[in-house]
């Protein structure tokens, strides 16, 4: 078995994408892309719709194999663990869903102490401790008795958040955070995002295609399209950048090589045909 | 021609990948039983969602079916003059068939539905791949003892089910009908065989509850997860698990009597 406790070098990046292929049927999401993560900052991968940046988080966590390509965590090759070293790798990574995905049986309190109860043997006062600090970091001492039903889109996300970092993980991936936030909603999950990241050294990666808040907040920035890595940098770096990908997607351009129209035929045919086609 | 027998071989090929799938949950679900040991409170937690909460569609059915067999089984008995052995009647008929039977359609319309919805749900909320990337295994956290649950809680509800069943028919049978208290239970209580019909009957509602509680928990960690897909999963459950449990109980009947 692959010992995932090791942890290679600090100077290193902490993943590592390289050659990256994955298609989901004929559609091919990732056609070889490179990528790095690096240690101690925040990574946004933004992109169109449907340019898989939650399949590239799902990848990076193990929970799908790439057709081909490598991907390293901290130095392990996720693609090769067995089903047990990939679990204790994972105890290192807190993960963000898009809607929270808190268990809805439980309350905010349980949910909170759920991977520390699965996981560790501590005693029910220190998992009290545990929690309760977790909720402070989070705003939301005085929301424990609550259900999942009882909170806002926000409230939930920030509940998340403190159960992702519960087992104070290495890494944090958020899948697209800010999606239907208000404003207020939205200032606090950025603002949360990169004080958990500096205070609890963490590196996190932020799937995202809100561009401001992502910018705001993020060291390092990937885009993706079309399957593939079609710019990259920081994101002063990337607003200057030539690119045509980037300003199109910076700029929320309705055409350019992310086209307006999805590919057809000929429109003046299509309008002349009486074919059997519709 | 060409296009039926495609659409022929899709559908085998995707109901042999369907079973595959069925199979490897299974043996997943099963080597998950140990780790449940020291765990048993998840355990009786879905005894009571699955189990005890069935009681009620349980109790007022047994009894009904019940009532039913002690006033048919009294108008054949009473014209050969044998209305005396009506507990007999409505006792094997209920121990060997109809409580194991109807107590596994009652618990697949009831508790297997439930259990495909709220895994199935789960599935298309995230909460099982938030499990996943928590490292927790969601079919050793939630499947196993909802299979576990379902396991226990059939053989009882098919037991209190017979028992109903044969106090309705004794109700109708004697408190209406007039055949006689003491020849109503000492009949019965001859002809009844502890082997032969009660431990085959548990046999059967044992069978009944692993098939159920199997297909339910399958379909919902297998639905697609959409509204729609939850919606036709657990209506696969209902289905499948009602013509699974009479084509084993022909089966079973077949090799035990």
């Amino acid at each position: 078995m692959t010992d995932t406790s090791t942890t290679s070098s600090t100077s290193s990046p902490l993943v590592e994408i390289r050659n990256l292929s994955f298609a989901r049927g004929n559609r091919m999401i990732f056609d070889g892309i490179d990528m790095d993560i690096p240690r101690g900052k925040i990574t946004a991968i933004m992109g169109p719709s449907g340019t898989g940046k939650t399949t590239l988080l799902r990848l990076i966590g193990g929970q799908i194999k790439p057709l081909t390509g490598t991907i390293k965590v901290d130095g392990i090759e996720v693609t090769e663990l067995s089903r047990s070293a990939l679990f204790q790798l994972r105890k290192r990574m807190g993960m963000l869903f898009q809607n929270g995905a808190l268990l809805t049986d439980m309350n905010v309190y349980d949910n909170i102490a759920f991977p520390i109860r699965e996981h560790t043997r501590l005693s029910e006062k220190m998992i009290r401790t545990l929690v309760t600090m977790k909720l402070q970091v989070v705003g939301l001492r005085g929301a424990r008795d609550l259900m999942p039903s009882e909170l806002s889109g926000g409230m939930a996300r920030r509940v998340a958040m403190a159960r992702a970092i519960a087992l104070d993980p290495m890494m944090m991936m958020y899948d697209e955070p800010f999606t239907g936030q208000d404003p207020i909603s939205m200032g606090v999950l950025v603002r949360l995002i990169r004080e958990l990241n500096d205070a609890l050294g963490l590196s996190s990666i932020v799937v995202s295609h809100d561009i401001e808040e992502a910018s705001s907040i993020a060291d390092n920035i990937y885009l993706l399209s079309g399957g593939k890595v079609v710019a990259h940098g920081s994101s002063e770096a990337l607003h200057n950048s030539g690119s045509e990908w980037a300003q199109q997607f910076l700029k929320g351009l309705p055409d350019g090589p992310v086209p307006f129209h999805y590919p057809a035929n000929d429109y003046a045919e299509d309008l002349l045909s009486t074919g059997n086609s519709k | 021609m060409l296009n039926y027998l495609q659409h022929l071989g899709a559908s085998g090929l995707s109901f042999f990948q369907r079973l595959g799938r069925a199979h490897i949950l299974f043996a997943h679900i099963l080597g998950g039983i140990p780790s449940m040991l020291p765990r048993l409170s998840l355990v009786v937690h879905q005894i009571y969602s699955v189990g005890v909460l069935s009681l009620l569609i349980i109790l007022v059915s047994g009894l009904f079916v019940g009532m039913v067999l002690g006033l048919q089984g009294y108008n054949i008995l009473v014209d050969f003059g044998s209305e005396e052995t009506l507990g007999v009647m409505v006792s094997l008929s209920l121990v060997r068939e109809l409580g194991p039977v109807v107590a596994a359609l009652l618990f697949a319309g009831r508790a297997g539905s439930a259990l495909t919805a709220e895994i199935g749900l789960m599935k298309s909320t995230e909460q099982l791949s938030a499990m996943e990337m928590m490292a927790i295994d969601p079919i050793r956290r939630v499947l196993t003892p909802r299979f576990l649950a379902g396991f226990i809680s059939m053989p009882l509800l098919a037991a209190i089910f017979s028992a109903v069943g044969v106090i309705g028919g004794q109700l109708v049978g004697v408190g209406l009908l007039g055949v006689d208290d003491g020849a109503y239970w000492s009949q019965m209580q001859d002809s009844v065989d502890l082997y032969d019909d009660i431990y085959n009957g548990v046999i059967k509602s044992i069978v009944f509850g692993v098939v159920v509680t199997w297909i339910a928990v399958f379909e919902g960690y297998d639905a697609i997860p959409t509204s729609e897909g939850v919606s036709r999963a657990t209506t696969r459950t209902v289905v499948h698990s009602s013509l699974v449990v009479l084509g084993l109980d022909f089966i079973l009947t077949a090799i035990m009597f």
